[in-house]
Order: C-alpha cells, then structure tokens, then sequence
C-alpha cells in the first residue's frame, strides 16, 4: 500500500469531482424535463406521437450509454451541415457533447418511471378533482404531478445513482472527470489498487449521500 | 452498404465477429456473475451479523462505483494481483491475461452484485410456510433447495435477472477500452479507417438493439416455462 500516493492524489481527484458533479447535475436537470415531456407524450392516446415516446425510450435504454456519447461526439460532427450552423460551437465541446448524451440518457430511463408513476396514481383521485369542478390543467399540476413525484421518488433516486455511475464514460471523450483523472493517475503510477480506492470511495460517498437524501424526501412526502 | 460487404472490402465479417465476442462476453460474464450470487446470496441471508456485513460490503461497492472504475482497476492491477499469487509459488515470469478473461471477470463482478440482490429478494419472497413445509416433510437440506426452493427461486428470478442480462450486455462495452475487440472497439476500428464515424456507431447501436430484443424474446419464453402451473 502506498499511502503517500493515496494521501497526494486525494485533492487532483477531488478536483475532478468537480467536473463529474457538473455533470451529473447539468444532465439530471435537463433529463428530467425530457423525461416529463416524453411521460406525457406516452400516455397521449394518438397513436403515432404514442410509438415516437415508445420508441425514443426504447432505443435510448436498449443501447450502451458509450454508443450514445460516441454518436453524439464522433458521429455528428461528420455531418457538413451541421458544421455551418449555430450549434457547432456547441457540438464540438466534448463537455456539452457528454451532457447531451447524458441528459437524453436519463430522459429515457426518467420518462419511464414518471410514465409508471402516472399510471399508478388512483383514477378516483383525478375524478374527485372532477366532481369539485377543478380544470383539467389544475388537476395535472396540483394532483397529478405532487403524487407522480412522491411515486417515483424511490426509483429515480437509484436513476440518479445510476447516472453518477454514467459519467464516468466522459472519460472517453477526453473529459477528465473522477474517473478520468483516476485512469490518468492510475496509467502513471500503476498503483491501480490506491488510486482505485481512493476514486471508489469519493463515489461510494456521494453515493451515500444520494440514498440519503432521497430517503429523507420520501420521508417527507409521506402520505 | 459497401461499408459492410464481407471479405476484404468491407466490415460486415469483422462486426459478424465482433458480434459473437459481445456474445460470448457477455454470456461468460454473467455466468462469472452467478458464481458470485452463489456464493454472496447465502452471506446475505445468513443470520450471522459478520457474514452478512461481507456480502452487504461487496454489493455496496460494486453498486456504488462506476463500471468503468472497476474495469481500469482489473485492466491495470489485474496481471498484477496473478503475478503477485505466483511469486508466493516461486513462479516470476511476467505473465499477462488476456482482455477476454479480464474484461469477463470485471463484468462478471459487476453483473455478480445485480444477481445477488435479485436472488435474494427471490428467496425472501417464496412463503415461508414452504421451507416449513419441507421441513416438516423430511425434506434433506441438500433436496429441500434443489427440489422445492430453488424452482420456485427461478421463476420469481426470472425477470429481474432479463434486467441483470440487460445491464450485463450493454456493460460489455466498456470493456471496449481494455482493446478486446467487440462490437464497440470494431466499430471505434471501422470509424476511424474509413472517416465515417456516424455510420459505423450507429450500425453498433443497431446490433446493440438487436440484441437486447433478441435476447428479450428468448428470456420471455424462459419465463413462461417457468412459470408453468400458476
């Protein structure tokens, strides 16, 4: 055990957790209002915007997330056209690339739970909000929505967990998050067992505050 | 289309191969990770505190640490742990494992912790009044598992493991960056030779959905064997 290494690598990966948490928060943000809109688009009973909900979930959960980043990052810069507008200075940042992949990643995963949530929730509350002559659109934001979120708290806090897990793959595209400074470290030194602790246990800690937080807001919102 | 004739001209045959590598990853890895539900699943539901505190530690990590964190930590320590165990046995060559072996066990791991936690809510959800009832029966405790727990065992397993299978598969890819050449490293080989990286990542994401479909098919009939008599 090479402690020295442990102790000095500590702040370099600290740093890079930095980046990871941007990241991860950047893309669950943008994720979870892809995933609202996409849940609302599956439970529309026109048929054709129903399969383009099904099918955008369906093929974002059924590849690998690096396919995703590899498409976004590699794939799109090849297209000229896209080259000459206004979202190449976007597109060619690796940062908002993995963003990209990321947060149409966990709309997937996110659009499912919140879909199930919806679907779970008792249609005599919807008709009681009814009968006391609430409209539609105030029944869907003061019913609906608090009762999906209080639903899908338990498996949206293992999404987020799940997408911590997720942006360590920006590493790939040169992003140098927790992980990526761990591999960097790891392919100097070759102290692969410290280096593994060390970055291991910065994400089993945030980790563990994610499940802790997410308890305490089921807690919350008990009913 | 001529981007993937077979032959010499194209990369139809290379990604065929690639294919079956993913496959067989994949299979091998999530047998790798059976043996470890086999052996942690037990430690879980042992009534002893210390046993469990083992099980629990190791599905903690490996749930909480990214994939790709553990793959370096195999691709970079993993020769160096073997040749470690041989010095002890007077054996100093330098000796390297093949990405194939390394990656499937990284996977393996990975994919051991997802099977644990779904053989044991398996178990845990079989009434108890069947382990009783064996019991009671006479049932030894070797026949009590195989005959009455553990088929009841699989059938509640079944769909939770599609998950784990799922997860396994796409997990393979990562193992891409070890260079064992699966779908992901052949498509990364394919793009960069001809320039067109556009094409070549998304036919992968194609074989990935087709895959992932295919699979789901055949683990859906698994299930409706299974469940035969309820």
């Amino acid at each position: 055990m090479d402690f020295e290494l442990m102790i000095n690598s500590f702040p370099k990966l600290i740093g890079a957790t930095v980046i990871t948490l941007k990241l991860l928060s950047v893309s669950l943000i943008v994720g979870l209002f892809i995933g609202l809109l996409f849940a609302i688009l599956r439970l529309n009973k026109n048929f054709f915007i129903n399969r383009f909900a099904y099918g955008y979930s369906y093929v974002f959960r059924g590849t690998p997330l690096l396919v995703q980043i590899f498409i976004i990052y590699f794939g799109l810069g090849q297209i000229e056209y896209l080259r000459s507008t206004i979202l190449w200075a976007i597109l060619k940042e690796p940062y908002w690339c993995a963003i990209i992949a990321f947060a149409l990643n966990t709309g997937a995963y996110t659009s499912e739970i919140l879909r199930s949530a919806f679907q779970t929730i008792k249609p005599g509350i919807i008709e009681a909000g009814k009968s006391l002559g609430i409209s539609n659109k105030i029944i869907f934001y003061k019913i609906q929505i608090p009762i999906a979120i209080r639903q899908s708290l338990p498996a949206y806090g293992n999404e987020i967990i799940l997408m911590m897990k997720g942006t360590s793959l920006a590493s790939t595209v040169t992003l140098m998050d927790l992980t990526g400074v761990a591999k960097y470290i790891i392919s100097t030194t070759f102290k692969p067992i410290e280096v593994f602790i060390v970055a291991g246990g910065i994400y089993l800690f945030m980790t563990f505050i994610i499940h802790n937080v997410i308890k305490f807001l089921e807690k919350r919102y008990s009913y | 289309m001529e981007l993937l004739a077979f032959g010499d001209t194209g990369w139809g045959d290379e990604l065929f191969r690639a294919t079956l590598m993913t496959i067989a990853v994949s299979i091998t890895a999530m047998l790798i990770g059976f043996t470890f539900a086999a052996i942690f699943t037990p430690l879980k539901l042992s009534k002893y505190k210390s046993l469990n505190y083992i099980a629990n530690t190791y599905t903690t990590i490996i749930r909480g640490v990214p994939e790709l964190l553990v793959i370096y930590l195999f691709f970079f320590g993993g020769s160096g742990a073997i040749m470690f165990v041989a010095s002890m046995f007077g054996y100093n060559e330098y000796i390297e494992i093949n990405a194939f072996v390394t990656g499937s066990f990284a996977i393996g791991i990975i994919s051991g912790a997802y099977s644990t936690e779904v053989f044991r809510g398996a178990i845990q959800s079989i009434d108890k009044g069947q382990f009783e009832a064996a019991e009671v029966l006479g049932f030894s405790k070797f026949k009590k598992f195989y005959k009455i727990i553990l088929p009841q065992m699989l059938r509640l397993a079944i769909p939770n493991l599609s998950n784990v299978w799922q997860i396994t598969l796409k997990d393979t890819s990562l193992i891409s960056v070890t260079g064992l050449v699966e779908i992901m490293r052949q498509s990364y080989i394919a793009a960069g030779s001809t320039r067109d990286p556009l094409f070549f990542y998304s036919f992968a994401a194609v074989l990935y959905l087709l895959l992932t479909f295919l699979s789901m098919k055949l683990i859906n009939r698994l299930e409706v064997k299974y469940s035969r008599g309820y």
